[in-house]
């Protein structure tokens, strides 16, 4: 579980502070699937980084499973609980082979080697690379590079996964290569939180942040939040076509049931 | 005009590692087009993008940009490309220096390059006030805007963009495309857009080339691409979401934005 309390994050700049977490207060729970969304500059990668103490709040606090984030003796616990997969995958590979990368983690928990190649092979089997395990990572594309990437994360074990903008630089079909891999971890009981600018991507989530200027100022479910075509627009992002092209509809007099968020929905309506 | 003729690329040839990356490729870019690039990662796009710009040496056929050939040193003022996430190339102390720094090594005066600096903040709207922020305490968008402006400074006649609006929020995304495609089109610069966002290409594209496995496998309108779906399935690409929508409403039609989608729906009822 995570909790964060009155969560603050301050950076001192030359030209003042920059809030950029302005007093958060949530609970996520185990096996929760929550996506968060806002413009850029919202604050969702400063979020990002406090789940595995890449940060540390200037104020109140955040806790996973019960242990502060910014107590340095909590920081190795932290980092088995939580890990992180990033927009670029270029910049997270750090190895010449495949399986190496994905052992890499492992090998910096002093973990033996045996278990180390029994840990690696199950979790490049479960993003489906098995068969690249001695390529090199700059002969493979995006959407390979991100599932290897996620593969060092599921060979780390941890329980908690956040994945910050992963699909960003990727092309639709790496695109989809990668959200499978996370809704499968969800389903495997992971934790999945899930920064992103593609609201079909959210969309899949159970729940939804929506940050503005440092706050979460909706916490709901995805079908309130993205049927809410007015307030999306209002925060500068993007509803679903089937949920846009109903609410222009329903301007038009088309007698409409709300909250449609799916073309199958609209479809039905529309029969 | 852009001429590509017949032009095939392999990388790493005559070693076991060689890889073909373009299979003789035709096409041509007339003045004031936009004319997107459209292929999933490995189709060849980038490859044959840095030959247009003549970062990459020809090994067959040619390519020709206003009648002089590609390796001709003359072309580097005439074409101008940005690359995937530019910003990650800002390194000066301001915003001004910054986009005045390719402008510098053209040789140009300092109130040409003043007053081209003015000029390019303008087409990506960027606030003039702006100038003397460090480009590193901006937003992501606003970065992008200035590393874009660095290479309008260079008033290139043909514009390549790789990407330009990956990463952005859809907001920062919109206000980016908009301003920018208003402001080139009006100058009369023809733009290559390389892109895998075909509601982008809907939007801003008159043409599309579409590249799968090295080789154009379409070249027409975006209307017309996307009425075709199995070039599009051989392609790895999507047709726009409001493409695949009207579909699911039984509608064969094809719309490129909401508002035809949303006549195309009224018309039928």
């Amino acid at each position: 579980m995570i909790r964060a309390e009155n969560l603050r994050h301050v950076y001192k700049t030359a030209a003042g502070d920059n809030v950029a977490l302005d007093g958060l207060n949530f609970t996520i729970c185990d096996g929760e699937f929550v996506a968060i969304i806002g413009t850029n500059g919202s604050g969702k990668s400063t979020l990002a980084k406090h789940f595995n103490a890449l940060l540390l709040p200037t104020g109140g606090k955040i806790f996973v499973d019960g242990l502060d984030t910014s107590d340095e003796k909590n920081l190795w616990r932290v980092r088995e609980t939580v890990g992180m997969v990033f927009q670029n995958p270029d910049s997270e590979i750090v190895a010449a082979i495949v399986e190496d990368d994905v052992a890499f983690g492992l090998e910096n928990l002093g973990i033996a080697p045996e278990k180390i190649r029994e840990r690696v092979d199950l979790a490049l089997d479960a993003v489906n690379m098995s068969d690249y395990k001695n390529f090199a990572p700059s002969k493979l594309s995006g959407g390979q590079k991100q599932r290897i990437a996620i593969a060092g994360v599921i060979a780390m074990n941890t329980r908690v996964i956040v994945f910050d903008e992963p699909t960003a630089m990727l092309d639709p079909i790496g695109r989809r290569e990668v959200l499978t891999m996370v809704k499968r971890l969800h389903a495997q009981g992971k934790t999945i939180i899930y920064i992103t600018h593609f609201m079909d991507e959210a969309a899949q989530a159970q729940r939804v942040f929506v940050m503005e200027g440092g706050r979460i100022i909706r916490d709901d479910t995805p079908r309130n939040i993205f049927t809410d075509v007015k307030e999306m627009k209002r925060l500068g992002l993007d509803a679903p076509v089937a949920a846009e092209l109903a609410a222009r509809l329903r301007r038009k007099g088309f007698k409409l049931p709300p909250k449609i968020l799916t073309a199958d929905e609209l479809a039905e309506a529309l029969q | 005009m852009i001429k590509v003729n017949d032009v095939s690329y392999t990388y790493m040839r005559g070693t076991p590692f060689e890889k073909t990356a373009l299979k003789n490729i035709s096409f041509d870019a007339a003045r004031g087009e936009v004319l997107a690039v459209a292929g999933h990662t490995g189709s060849g796009k980038s490859t044959l993008i840095q030959i247009v710009a003549g970062l990459i040496d020809l090994q067959s056929g040619s390519v020709t940009i206003d009648d002089l050939p590609v390796a001709d040193k003359k072309i580097r003022r005439l074409v101008g490309i940005v690359f995937q996430y530019p910003e990650h190339q800002l390194f000066e102390e301001t915003v001004e220096r910054d986009i005045a720094f390719a402008p510098k090594n053209f040789g140009l005066s300092d109130a040409e390059i003043s007053a081209r600096v003015d000029e390019a903040m303008r087409q990506v709207g960027l606030d003039a006030g702006l100038k003397n922020s460090s480009p590193f305490e901006l937003s992501g968008g606003q970065r992008r805007r200035v590393a874009i402006a660095g290479i309008l400074a260079l008033k290139p006649k043909y514009l390549i963009l790789d990407e330009p609006t990956a990463g952005l929020d859809p907001l920062a995304k919109e206000n980016l495309l908009h301003e920018l495609f208003g402001a080139i089109k009006r100058s009369g610069v023809t733009i290559i857009l390389v892109s895998h966002n075909m509601e982008d290409i809907a939007r801003f594209a008159n043409r599309v080339v579409v590249l799968a496995q090295g080789e154009i496998v379409f070249n027409g309108t975006p209307r017309e691409l996307f009425a075709r779906e199995e070039i599009l399935a051989r392609a790895g690409l999507e047709p726009p979401p409001i493409t695949q929508l009207l579909r699911r409403l039984g509608i064969n039609q094809i719309a490129l934005t909401l508002d035809e989608a949303e006549k195309l729906i009224i018309s039928r009822r």
